[in-house]
């Protein structure tokens, strides 16, 4: 049994891996949020594993240990197979508003992945139910494992490809099987597959297959096109393409009235979608078109500005301030390999760009540079950072956003110098919804600061593909307006806003069939704003550090009408995003009735009457509750971690190390409080509840005090916060399974069961709630829950 | 274990079955192609008289009649040829919704003496609707084994006015330059300078923005007889008002 424990721990950790390792996976050959989806129900195979071994319960007892070295061998085993398979499924994201078949497919990538998570679970389930009495212990393992994945496999893309990657999950999940079992059997099996595994990598055919329909797969296509860098971190994979025969000529928001080419350029590619380029430049005087892009516009109501630059990626923008004499730039770029790119690799292609005399470049998040910078500006640039048919397709409504909110335009604000300028450039889409969100953000920041009226301070011009809004600190007066008027229209671009702007000056240039730019931001700008944004059909309500989802403009009566008006050349209009979690909790519902519900009916021998009833309710509100949090927190860390990547590595690790300690801790305060005669799951939901309720109030503060520090100290502070919540959550689950294991220990399987299922539900849930009603409500829900299952264990 | 093997193992039979008819090759006659086609130049009409009034040309719907859709798909998806819906060409490409099709060739306003240039060949559809209204259509592609296979196919549907090369469009086609009207349906961060230089006084030009399976609008940029530009943003679908009660 020893043997066990060190086994579990090493399958926890190879299953939380992959699963982060699917993620990065299918977001490089498909699209992050289908990965997304995928993913989530993939986990159902968790679910699915409690109703096995409840189904098969007695025949796995009494072989525990070859059960279990099997299951693991088959987890290693899926983990490669079914990827190898699912790249093989011709499934086109794209499509889904077409073709129907397409989610049958999407079904079939369901089915694939839950198999090796299936395996996965199957191990620890069978641990939990032939072992209940060591519940606490086993826990400690299996929440330590997970811990040290989600660490690792990070840590592993750092230095290796996804697919080698693979290789040594599938290898860690095989040294898990030998370990668990002395079974004669098993060596050979074990040989087999490695020296297979060995093989299929290094035939390549664990290589990744990226959806043709990718802008990277595309431009592969075109003659004369050439892979001529490749790298990858957890960051993203990005990939340099060379064109001398049709060369890249990427120049978004240039005016149709320009004469100005762009130059030769390098494509870059983050996961073979979102294409940036690299611009050559020899490093004297500057590509001309930069100055006939919306984004150029700031630079025309400056003179001789210090610039920072939020978003650095390739240098483009650098380029374009050097060409309107920046005295200085600061520029701040989140991914160390993108900055390579210009500043080293081809360096010498891009004329040194981050070298220029005044150009300092920055890696780190742009909110984490905002609120450590102590320099002040006379214009803040942020430029395009995603591509068009990322934007163009709605689908990054899940993805929280830190950049565009009404604190984070606060902040950049509080950079500026007295009459300096922050200019924010975003995608044109048509009917209007980034642009007008962004006015609205903006709006609602200004007043914050206690501006009575921002329409004086603001300013909007657009081109056909583009849309620059400036917010000055200080009034817009006659010479800015002048400036800006001579400078759209010389180059055909539309004022959309201006102070005192007549509306006649609108929609000349790029006509709609009605000003509808000039008419949004005017009513937004005007009294009746709320009135509008209620009505209008797209969700624009200003993002904020709470609800930061600024790519999100779902609303469901638009949807149907949008569906409707498909076949009329309206398909744009459907926002998908939204969509995914809110089918993903449809489909979630359904699985679950299938792979548990309906079986445990079919064996309603097993079901222990009414107790059951309590305690599977118990077991799923922990499920829910426990993923309430952590997810809410990750959320909430992102910010103060300033690296989506760190908060996810170190809220999760956190969560579940500490969790794991609190598991390992159970049986002793389960003897503590009973000697006092209290119940030890309501002290650990009553130390839930006081904590979180606690940082609630406290948090926001405390982030804003700590935002100052540096990394490793907002990392250890990050992990301090975290450790007692998390001790106090990882006890409810293992004492609730030490009770069953003393009172009805054939219910041990059901209960892993369904806190998986409600694991799947709540991941969905969590994100449709902090979408439509903000973090802190995820958590107070999260706290009922605690409650409720606190409540629930009087009886059984 | 037996239930999870018994769940994949429906769900896999009920996919095949709803797959099935799916992927089974074409077998639909010329007869009934001719139906499928004429019932949706039928919604085409109905479609654009709703959301664009007055509606299409009627010789923009006869050219949409008259040009075999099916023999522009991947034999697979003939069978869906005639469904108002982009296709999947191969090469990470696709042939247009038919109705946008439609759109973008009625804003050209194609005369029977004009001479056409199109960037983005694809599967030559949207090449083959415009030769049966003009003059001339020029076009040209990007990607070396679709230029081959459309440059074929064409010649094999008899479209002897319509001359497709491979190259790079940005530039134009300088030798056949100027053009009555510009169609660009590969996608482009900006509009190309040469092309609208390229473009006659009183020339139109026709770019669609957004994804390949969703426009979003369509750019039309007109030059007038003093070469002056102008240029108007059009959705496809009437989706006005924008503050409508829900």
């Amino acid at each position: 049994m020893r043997r066990i424990l060190p086994a579990v721990l090493m399958v926890s950790t190879a299953a939380i891996a992959y699963e982060i390792l699917l993620m990065r996976m299918l977001s490089i050959t498909q699209w992050h949020h289908f990965a997304w989806m995928v993913i989530s129900l993939a986990l159902l195979g968790y679910g699915a594993s409690g109703t096995a071994i409840a189904l098969a319960g007695r025949r796995l007892e009494q072989r525990f240990d070859r059960a279990f070295a099997t299951s693991a061998l088959l987890f290693s085993v899926a983990m490669v197979g079914c990827w190898m398979l699912a790249q093989k499924v011709p499934f086109n994201a794209l499509e889904v508003v077409w073709d129907a078949r397409q989610l049958l497919w999407l079904g079939a990538l369901y089915l694939l992945f839950m198999v090796p998570f299936f395996f996965a679970a199957l191990c620890i389930g069978m641990a939990f139910a032939f072992h209940g009495a060591l519940a606490g212990r086993i826990y400690f393992f299996d929440l330590l494992g997970a811990g040290l994945g989600a660490l690792l496999v990070i840590a592993l893309l750092f230095v290796m490809p996804a697919p080698a990657a693979l290789v040594l999950l599938s290898a860690t999940a095989m040294a898990a099987a030998l370990m668990a079992s002395r079974w004669p059997s098993l060596r050979p099996a074990a040989g087999a597959w490695a020296l297979l595994l060995v093989f299929l990598h290094m035939s390549g055919l664990t290589g990744l297959e990226i959806s043709e329909f990718k802008g990277l797969s595309r431009s592969l296509q075109t003659m004369g096109s050439r892979v001529v860098q490749e790298s990858s971190s957890p960051l993203g994979q990005l990939t340099v393409v060379e064109n001398h025969e049709v060369p890249f000529r990427h120049a978004p928001g240039l005016s149709i009235a320009t004469r100005h080419v762009p130059p030769e350029q390098l494509a870059v590619f983050r996961d073979g979608d979102g294409m940036s380029a690299i611009t050559r430049w020899d490093g004297t005087g500057a590509p001309a078109w930069l100055g006939d892009t919306t984004s150029a516009l700031p630079y025309h109501l400056l003179e001789s500005p210090s610039v920072l630059v939020l978003g650095a990626g390739t240098g483009a923008d650098v380029l374009q301030a050097l060409l309107h004499d920046a005295s200085t730039v600061d520029a701040v770029e989140l991914d160390p390999a993108m900055a390579a790119l210009a500043g080293r690799r081809f360096a010498e292609y891009a004329g040194h760009v981050f070298d220029q005399p005044g150009v300092r470049l920055h890696i780190g998040e742009a909110r984490g540079f905002a609120a450590r910078s102590s320099g002040r500006y006379d214009l803040v640039q942020i430029g395009l950072l995603d591509s068009f048919a990322v934007s163009g397709s709605g689908v990054q409504a899940l993805n929280e956003n830190y950049l565009y909110t009404r604190e984070a335009i606060r902040d950049y604000l509080g950079l500026l110098n007295p009459g300096g300028i922050l200019s924010i450039t975003r995608w044109l889409r048509i009917p209007p919804r980034d642009s007008l969100k962004l006015v609205n953000t903006a709006a609602e920041a200004l007043r914050y600061a206690g501006v009575p009226d921002p329409a004086n301070r603001m300013a909007m011009i657009r081109g056909w593909s583009t849309a620059t809004l400036l917010v000055k600190n200080g009034a817009l007066d006659g010479a800015d307006v002048d400036s800006l008027t001579e400078f759209a229209r010389s180059r055909s671009f539309d004022a959309v806003h201006y102070p005192a702007m007549p509306p006649d000056h609108a929609n000349r240039y790029y006509r709609l069939e009605q000003p509808w730019f000039h008419d949004g931001v005017r009513s937004l700008l005007g009294p009746d704003r709320d009135e509008f944004i209620d009505r209008y059909k797209f969700n624009i309500e200003a993002a904020s550090d709470e609800r930061p989802y600024f790519f999100n403009f779902f609303r469901w009566p638009v949807f149907f009408e949008a569906m409707a008006l498909r076949e009329r050349g309206g398909a744009s209009l459907v926002e998908w995003g939204y969509l995914v979690p809110a089918a993903t909790l449809a489909q979630a519902a359904l699985a679950g009735f299938l792979l548990i519900l309906l079986p445990l009916s079919l064996a309603g021998r097993n079901w222990p009457g009414g107790t059951g009833l309590r305690a599977g309710a118990y077991f799923f509100l922990l499920g829910l509750a426990f993923l309430f949090v952590e997810i809410a927190f990750i959320q909430k860390f992102t910010l103060f971690l300033s690296h989506p990547l760190y908060a996810v590595a170190v809220v999760l690790a956190g969560f579940l190390v500490f969790a794991g300690i609190g598991a390992g801790v159970s049986p002793w305060l389960a003897a503590r409080a009973a000697a006092s005669g209290w119940s030890a799951v309501r002290v650990a939901v009553a130390g839930i509840v006081a904590i979180a309720v606690a940082y609630i109030v406290l948090l926001p503060k405390l982030f804003s005090i700590g935002m100052a520090l540096g990394d490793a100290a907002r990392i250890g502070l990050s992990l301090l916060l975290i450790a007692p919540l998390a001790l106090f959550m990882g006890m409810p689950f293992p004492l609730g399974l030490q009770r069953l294991a003393d009172s009805t220990p054939r219910f041990i399987p059901w209960a892993w069961g369904i806190n998986g299922f409600a694991s799947v539900i709540s991941a969905a849930l969590a994100t449709l709630l902090a979408i439509e009603f903000g973090f802190s409500a995820v958590v107070l829900l999260a706290l009922l829950l605690y409650a409720g299952a606190a409540w629930l264990t009087a009886d059984w | 274990m037996r239930t999870g093997r018994l769940n994949r193992g429906s769900l896999l039979a009920l996919a095949v079955l709803l797959l099935g008819p799916g992927l089974a090759p074409c077998a639909a006659s010329p007869d009934e192609f001719a139906g499928q086609r004429a019932a949706l130049v039928d919604d085409l009409r109905s479609y654009a008289r709703r959301d664009s009034p007055p509606g299409l040309d009627e010789k923009v719907l006869g050219a949409m009649q008259a040009v075999e859709r099916h023999e522009f798909v991947p034999s697979a998806l003939r069978r869906e040829a005639y469904r108002n819906h982009p296709l999947p060409i191969g090469f990470g490409q696709t042939i247009s919704q038919p109705y946008i099709v439609a759109l973008m060739t009625d804003l050209l306003e194609p005369s029977p003496g004009d001479v056409v240039l199109e960037v983005g060949t694809g599967s030559g559809y949207q090449a083959a609707v415009l030769a049966g209204l003009v003059e001339r259509v020029y076009s040209i592609e990007i990607v070396e084994p679709l230029a081959a296979q459309v440059s074929d196919r064409l010649a094999r549907l008899g479209y002897d006015n319509v001359t497709t090369k491979l190259g790079d469009g940005y530039y134009g086609w300088e030798e056949h330059a100027p053009f009555d009207s510009i169609i660009v349906t590969a996608a482009a961060s900006h509009v190309p300078p040469p092309l609208i230089e390229q473009l006659k006084p009183g020339g139109r030009m026709v770019i669609p923005v957004g994804g390949q399976f969703q426009v979003q609008y369509l750019l039309l940029i007109e030059k007038d007889a003093k070469g002056e530009i102008r240029s108007r943003q059009i959705t496809a679908v009437r989706f006005v008002p924008l503050t409508g009660g829900h």
